[in-house]
């Protein structure tokens, strides 16, 4: 990709570990918040130790902890990835039943998830390439998408192949309708508004017309 | 006297006939009913539905079930994991239907089972290819799906204590979806790892009343 080469040499691309510290700042303490399967998981890591924070795991855990140490694991105690986990003093256990009321009825306040694309209006591509010989999984990510307050989504700019995950419109199948609110990548911090995609921050080294021209739908500049 | 743990493995599911719908608890193989899978496999029950969030881990419990070639239908949400390849090779050869459920709605459809409700209106999938050709309503501007009850003939389930009458109380998040599917199945069989006596698990702590169980087998 020709567009892929115009920044390549400047910026300076946030690691998954630095992506998911840059989310983490947003999560404010006391928040009720389910961290999504894969890269969304790592924003556990930077919530503040001092503070209390809520995490959900749609596989009936409300305050989850961190993963156990070596040879404490388990097997009845894990997260919605079925990574083994730990549970905070004061944390619980629930149904399924129980947790996805708490989803559905919009008691989550923050719900961060990995995506395939997002499109302009909020639309959110994460659970299905389409592709006719995947299995297809959809697991929690459709009542996450509808029931959370807000949906953070936090991915890679581009795909392997260059091209942008942020798109005018989802060529892959829908998660959800115009559920995003904003979107973390390894470039940017974009708000998803009535006035369109706003970028609120870019990596050092990356002009807002690189990023435009990494982005496949249209941004405005609000840095 | 009422003694709802006198079965063995083998008699609690001796009467699971061709063609049931059975609900297996469990995500992934936290709470999974393991033991009821194999006593299951070796009573020989064919052309199955089974319900469960998952399709199968590795070569043992559902996934043995399933490599026997007598699960006719998955209704599950998760089928896709990194050791499904028994479901993943049936599926891809045709030989094993599969209806993809929400999580969420795989929950709060069998709660509606359980509840004695005719179908409830979930806001999950709308505007999704989950939702094509289901009715759809917009109650106080928000768009909701139709979807219907899921029954069970049978739920097996894991839980950690039961006694005779079948309360029953369960381990972590072991617990998933055992309630719901006690609730929405004509019969429930519980595997337990201990039967205690009547007034031993506290009033208060009982997660599932005994009126949603049939059957406790201790394993």
């Amino acid at each position: 990709m020709s567009d892929k080469s115009i920044a390549n040499e400047s910026m300076i691309k946030l690691t998954r570990e630095q992506l998911a510290a840059r989310v983490a700042l947003d999560i404010p303490e006391g928040a009720y918040v389910n961290l999504g399967i894969g890269l969304p998981t790592l924003v556990g890591n930077y919530l503040p130790g001092e503070g209390d924070y809520f995490l959900h795991s749609e596989n009936g855990l409300l305050g989850m902890g961190p993963a156990p140490a070596s040879g404490e694991e388990d097997p009845e105690l894990i997260n919605a990835g079925k990574q083994y986990v730990t549970l905070l003093p004061g944390g619980c256990y629930f149904h399924h039943g129980d947790s996805f009321a708490m989803i559905r009825g919009g008691h989550i306040d923050i719900c961060v998830l990995g995506a395939f694309q997002v499109a302009a209006n909020g639309d959110l591509a994460n659970w299905h390439t389409g592709d006719p010989d995947a299995i297809p999984a959809v697991g929690g990510a459709m009542d996450l998408a509808v029931g959370a307050k807000q949906i953070f989504v936090m991915m890679e700019h581009l795909t392997r192949s260059g091209e942008s995950k942020i798109v005018p419109q989802c060529s892959y199948p829908l998660t959800g309708i115009g559920c995003v609110k904003r979107i973390y990548t390894d470039l940017a911090v974009i708000d998803i508004t009535e006035t369109g995609l706003r970028v609120r921050e870019m990596v050092a080294g990356l002009s807002f017309e690189q990023l435009q021209a990494l982005t496949a739908a249209d941004l405005v500049d609000a840095t | 006297m009422i003694d709802k743990s006198r079965y063995t493995l083998a008699e609690s599911v001796a009467d699971i006939a061709d063609g049931a719908v059975v609900l297996v608890g469990g995500f992934g193989m936290a709470g999974m009913p393991s033991e009821l899978v194999d006593a299951l496999i070796e009573q020989g029950a064919r052309d199955l539905t089974i319900v469960s969030n998952n399709a199968g881990n590795g070569e043992t419990g559902l996934a043995a079930l399933i490599n026997k070639g007598r699960v006719k239908k998955m209704i599950c949400s998760f089928p896709r994991q990194a050791d499904s390849h028994v479901f993943d090779a049936l599926y891809r050869a045709g030989r094993i239907e599969l209806e993809l459920v929400p999580q969420g709605n795989l929950a709060c459809r069998m709660e509606a089972a359980g509840a004695g409700l005719g179908a409830i209106f979930t806001p999950t999938a709308y505007g999704t290819e989950l939702a094509e050709g289901k009715e759809c309503r917009t109650i106080d501007g928000k768009h909701y799906v139709l979807e219907y009850p899921i029954q069970g003939d049978y739920a097996l389930i894991k839980a950690h204590q039961g006694d005779r009458w079948g309360n029953l109380i369960y381990n972590k998040s072991a617990r998933n979806f055992g309630p719901i599917m006690a609730r929405a199945a004509r019969c429930t069989i519980a595997q337990v790892s201990d039967i205690v006596g009547l007034g031993e698990l506290d009033p208060e702590a009982v997660v599932t009343p005994g009126i949603f169980v049939q059957r406790v087998v201790a394993v």
